[in-house]
């Protein structure tokens, strides 16, 4: 079981980099996932489509593409870089921060995909019932549909959470590959493939990532369980 | 107390509906796809007309016109789903306690142990509606949409998942939910034994108008040509006190206040039962026949009698002891036997046309 101390300093702060981002990327987008997933599965209104589509791009296009995107809007001359740097003093170029917004949008679809459908499952009589017992449209979305639709929010963060492990396109189009700030693991890995004799270094990296991704996966089937229990009250 | 006027139109459906009710119990009546639960849709604010007004109580709560819309939640419109609509991810408890939050902070509450007690889910507080029957969940799904003292309780078809041998239990309910809470009722219903028992008005709707608004007898009594199953479908049902069976001629008699009720083979073992008499079944007399076959005769009063320019009557007779009886009748014997309400009459039931499927146990 000496497995642990043939990590590499470089290769802790990779993982440890990869965490941070995953958990700031996904916890950052997940309010705005849920309300667009919210007005994808409820809303009737113009330019939906759109919407759909705009949230679906990262998806589809090429990840260089999506950094090069990021890049032009938030890099340090963008329209929207230039003006955090302005007033917030704040940028995301060539910061880990940057590497999170990169990870977030690529794994935006995925949890707004996995969000939409369990609040499209949730019988919206149900919601209906809340709404003629007086409840106003928050607290019938905080108390009936959120709740309801849990394990797939949990599923759509777990989703988001994966994906932002493994992102490596944007991140390395947008953000570069800058050890100690930008260089997950991903990027750690491309690296010592591209290094002589850092080949098993490279299998017991993609090794630590596929242990991370498969916790993610397993905690949450467990977390998820547990949440069907309580709503269908078999724990009794 | 309730006046709606809407139109509405949907696809291929259009609702052209107007009518008024002062009863305590409105039922909206008709078949399923008339338009019913649209209606109540839109006496909720679940849904919008596209021209009309409706006012409940003297407050205006739709009216296109002048541009007013109450959304649902500040109606005061309770609603009572056909399969209940409880959370699932709440216990009981919880449910009736999201309804007492949300209630309106000006108008009047009702007290959560007293909802409890009448609707009789005491027992199951701490349960999900997923532990509970078809019956139970209704009764909490009454008692929920009551804990927001609502100033009208709409009732989508709320028998419709209870089985037939509870429903008489689920109506009693409604009828003590009306008195205790003093709460109007409007409720959808395509069933005409919970129409004559429970409504005091009856609106009757096909595809999507109103074809009569009346007193149920009257509405029954002149459905009778064009549906003859609705003439055979009007009755009520009497509860009975104490059976005793008689082996010899295999009859079983069930004591009513009014007289004793005979009907073939054994009914069910129970100290309380119920019997539904159809009112075809029913014929009346002044005086008591003194040579008929008929061994059910009942004391009763005439209350009023229904008649159009068909052949049929309905005659409503309050039994002794209180209980309402139909009888179905020719216009032709009122005349002859000159019947007119404030009279006092026997009413004949055939044995052979009661049997025990008619028999529930309370």
């Amino acid at each position: 079981m000496d497995f642990l101390p043939t990590l590499t300093p470089e290769q802790l702060t990779a993982i440890n980099l990869s965490l941070r981002i995953g958990f700031t990327a996904t916890l950052c987008s997940l309010p705005f996932a849920v309300l667009v997933a919210f007005l994808l599965a409820r809303g009737n209104f113009p330019g939906k489509t759109l919407l759909d589509a705009v949230v679906h791009l990262p998806l589809v296009l090429p990840p260089v593409v999506t950094g090069l995107i990021l890049l032009l809007l938030f890099g340090r001359r963008g329209p929207i870089g230039a003006f955090l740097y302005e007033h917030f003093n704040f940028t995301f170029a060539f910061r880990w921060t940057g590497a999170a917004l990169a990870a977030g949008v690529m794994g935006f679809p995925l949890m707004v995909r996995a969000i939409r459908l369990s609040i499209e499952a949730v019988d919206p009589r149900l919601e209906q019932a809340a709404a003629t017992l007086g409840a106003p449209p928050l607290a019938v979305f905080f108390l009936v549909t959120a709740p309801l639709a849990a394990p797939g929010l949990l599923a759509g963060a777990v989703l988001g959470f994966a994906k932002a492990l493994g992102e490596f396109g944007a991140t390395i189009t947008f953000v570069s590959n800058i050890p100690g700030e930008t260089r997950t693991i991903p990027a750690e890995i491309y690296l010592l493939t591209q290094t002589p004799g850092g080949d098993q270094d490279a299998v017991v990296m993609s090794a630590v990532a596929a242990a991370l991704a498969i916790g993610a996966l397993v905690a949450s089937e467990f977390l998820a369980k547990r949440m069907r229990i309580e709503t269908r009250g078999l724990s009794s | 107390m309730i006046s709606v006027d809407v139109k509405l139109s949907r696809g291929d459906f259009s609702l052209q509906t107007a009518f008024g009710s002062e009863s305590k119990i409105t039922a909206l009546f008709g078949h399923s796809g008339s338009g019913k639960t649209t209606l109540i849709e839109l006496i909720s604010g679940l849904a919008r007309p596209d021209v009309g007004r409706i006012e409940i109580g003297g407050r205006v709560l739709v009216d296109t016109e002048k541009r007013i819309f109450v959304p649902a939640r500040k109606r005061g419109v309770g609603l009572v789903f056909q399969d209940a609509q409880l959370f699932p991810h709440l216990s009981v408890a919880q449910n009736l306690r999201f309804a007492q939050f949300f209630a309106a902070k000006d108008g009047r509450r009702l007290p959560f142990d007293r909802v409890v007690e009448t609707l009789g889910i005491g027992h199951l507080m701490t349960r999900r509606p997923g532990q509970l029957s078809g019956g139970e969940r209704q009764r909490v799904g009454v008692a929920r949409a009551l804990m927001a003292a609502p100033r009208l309780l709409l009732m989508d078809e709320p028998f419709a998942s209870i089985d037939v041998a509870r429903r008489t239990k689920a109506m009693e309910l409604v009828e003590r939910t009306r008195d205790e809470f003093d709460t109007p009722v409007v409720l959808v219903s395509h069933q005409i034994e919970e129409v004559m028992r429970l409504a005091g008005q009856v609106v009757m709707i096909e595809r999507g108008r109103v074809k009569e608004v009346g007193r149920p007898e009257e509405i029954f009594a002149s459905a009778r040509e064009e549906t003859p199953s609705d003439r055979f479908g009007v009755g009520v049902s009497l509860a009975c006190g104490d059976a005793s069976f008689d082996a010899h001629y295999r009859l079983t008699k069930l004591h009513h206040p009014a007289g004793d009720i005979f009907l073939p083979d054994r009914a069910p073992e129970a100290k309380q039962t119920r019997v539904f008499v159809k009112a075809v079944d029913v014929s009346l007399a002044h005086r008591p026949p003194p040579d008929t076959s008929i061994r059910t005769l009942l004391r009763g009063k005439v209350v009023s009698i229904a008649a159009t320019k068909g052949p049929l009557a309905i005659a409503t007779l309050e039994l002794k002891g209180g209980e309402k009886l139909f009888a179905s009748l020719t216009r032709m014997a009122v005349d002859e036997l000159r019947i007119k309400p404030g009279d006092e009459v026997y009413c004949l039931i055939k044995a052979v046309a009661l049997d025990e499927r008619q028999v529930e146990s309370v």
